[in-house]
């Protein structure tokens, strides 16, 4: 109770505010802007009802270009993390290059992985796995870098055969910081998704708030941003809690 | 493979007594790079005797440990435990308790005491068996599910020596394995200790650098020198006439003898 009742007190002041605001006017006046262009939390949440079904189509489209491009993600970055912490040549040769591939700047890229690959699901994937291995592979990295030489010491004259020490140390001493890595991943992978459609789509939220914009539907477009935000903490959460499932030590 | 099956029937029926090896350390030297970390040492462990070494901090005690477990491999010299030599044939024959417990947190307090059985290849609810068996000797019983985490610092320690034990090995290497209690739970784990091994003997070589825990716990005390380490003196510590701890370091034998190895320690030191 006590635990909840911080967070729930800032948003309903927050929501309340921005309801005042909206609703006298008062921020449409202040920007000199016509009222329809400023929507209250009011006009929004009504905008989310009747455009349910209108929504729901184009979140499961999204939903699915992030649940792929995580999968993606997640085995791309765990296998990566393997290879390099087995082998510390290719650790050297290859830890740059992935640092550089968070240096290419996705809106620059999406467009062109539209051009190649079509207006389809792939180019999407693809954007939100670039964006989400690189938090998931060095989460996992350091997490293994962490593993303690002296309990490989001991656990060699334990008679602990190299993938013993591999299961039964090194997997969960790498496991902590690579949840930190899946949460950062779970919650950037909705805006990677967003990217992918704005450059190119016929369907999904980032097309609809494509469209919307244009059309200066703003209290909808508002809408299709509470859904992408409420899939980026659903995510998270649901990543915290696996988290919380599987490192019961901490 | 036949006296192993030996061994771990013996470590089921309680006391368990694998068959005595001998440890010959015979002019070992060792250097990381530049640095001389051992200069020439000696040893000669009997079967079934407890051999403590004492000598000032950094001095390559932990080193020289490594050495005999076969975790490193000598820059010179020769080590054999039972007259093998090569070190996968040390490290077979030695468990080594670090000075830190190094208890797995994500495993109970059962499974890190079962850790070397189940990596010797025991199925889980075996491994847990043959461990629990021996938890209310240990003074653990009732902690079984207990995370180490939640364990008091005597009791993490003798978790650590239960898995030690249990890998059924014929060497122990024990290093430091009190330093990081608090006296009191100190001494009592030195009476308890001293008692395990009555039990339960083993070859042990106890790296320390209390000299009264080194005399009281084993038949014969090294003292090394400052780094790179040489033994300066060799003493034999004398039987104990109290059965108790207390008793028995205030005797006044064993006190001129701690004397005698205090100065060993001493000149070494320059």
């Amino acid at each position: 109770m006590k635990r909840w009742l911080p967070p729930t007190l800032a948003i309903v002041v927050l929501v309340g505010a921005w309801q005042v605001a909206a609703s006298t006017g008062a921020i449409a006046s202040a920007l000199n802007l016509e009222s329809f262009l400023v929507p209250s939390p009011a006009e929004i949440s009504s905008s989310l009802w009747e455009n349910r079904s209108l929504l729901a189509e184009n979140a499961w489209v999204t939903l699915r270009e992030i649940l792929i491009g995580l999968g993606c993600a997640l085995v791309t970055g765990l296998g990566l993390a393997l290879l390099l912490h087995l082998s510390e040549t290719l650790r050297r040769a290859i830890y740059p290059l992935l640092v550089s591939t968070q240096a290419i700047p996705i809106v620059v890229v999406a467009p062109i992985l539209v051009v190649w690959f079509g207006y389809g699901i792939l180019p999407k994937v693809l954007i939100v796995a670039l964006v989400c291995f690189f938090p998931i592979a060095v989460g996992a990295l350091d997490g293994l870098r962490n593993v303690d030489p002296d309990t490989v010491k001991l656990m060699r004259t334990l008679d602990a055969s190299r993938s013993q020490i591999f299961h039964r140390v090194e997997i969960p001493t790498a496991l902590p910081s690579t949840f930190s890595g899946a949460k950062i991943a779970a919650a950037v992978a909705p805006i990677g998704a967003l990217f992918g459609e704005l450059a190119g789509s016929s369907s999904g939220l980032g097309h609809l708030i494509v469209q919307d914009n244009a059309q200066l539907e703003v209290a909808r477009l508002f809408a299709s941003v509470v859904v992408l935000a409420a899939i980026g903490i659903a995510l998270f959460g649901l990543t915290a809690l696996a988290e919380r499932r599987v490192v019961t030590w901490r | 493979m036949n006296a192993e099956g030996g061994r771990i029937s013996a470590v089921e029926t309680a006391p368990s007594l694998p068959d005595g090896a001998g440890i010959a350390v015979r002019g070992v030297e060792h250097a990381y790079g530049e640095l001389r970390t051992i200069e020439r040492i000696d040893l000669a462990v009997e079967p079934h005797g407890v051999v403590g070494l004492v000598g000032p901090s950094g001095c390559g005690k932990s080193t020289l440990l490594e050495l005999i477990c076969g975790l490193r491999d000598p820059l010179a010299g020769a080590i054999e435990i039972s007259g093998v030599g090569d070190s996968p044939g040390r490290l077979a024959r030695c468990a080594y308790m670090p000075q830190r417990d190094l208890l797995l947190p994500w495993y109970s307090a059962l499974d890190n005491a079962a850790l070397a059985l189940r990596n010797q290849g025991a199925r889980k609810g075996r491994a847990r068996e043959r461990a629990a068996a021996l938890f209310e000797r240990f003074g653990l019983a009732g902690f079984e599910a207990t995370a180490p985490a939640e364990l008091s610092g005597g009791m993490r320690q003798r978790v650590a020596f239960l898995r030690t034990l249990l890998a059924g090995k014929p060497v122990l290497a024990l290093d430091e394995p009190f330093a990081a209690l608090d006296a009191i739970t100190r001494a009592e784990m030195q009476g308890w200790l001293a008692a395990a091994l009555r039990a339960d003997p083993r070859t042990v070589v106890l790296v320390t650098h209390d000299v009264e825990e080194a005399l009281y716990l084993s038949d014969r005390v090294a003292v090394l020198s400052a780094r790179p380490a040489r033994i300066v003196a060799e003493l034999r510590a004398p039987e104990p006439r109290a059965p108790d701890r207390d008793g028995a370091v205030t005797d006044p034998d064993f006190v001129a003898v701690r004397e005698e190895a205090m100065r060993a320690l001493r000149e070494g030191m320059r």
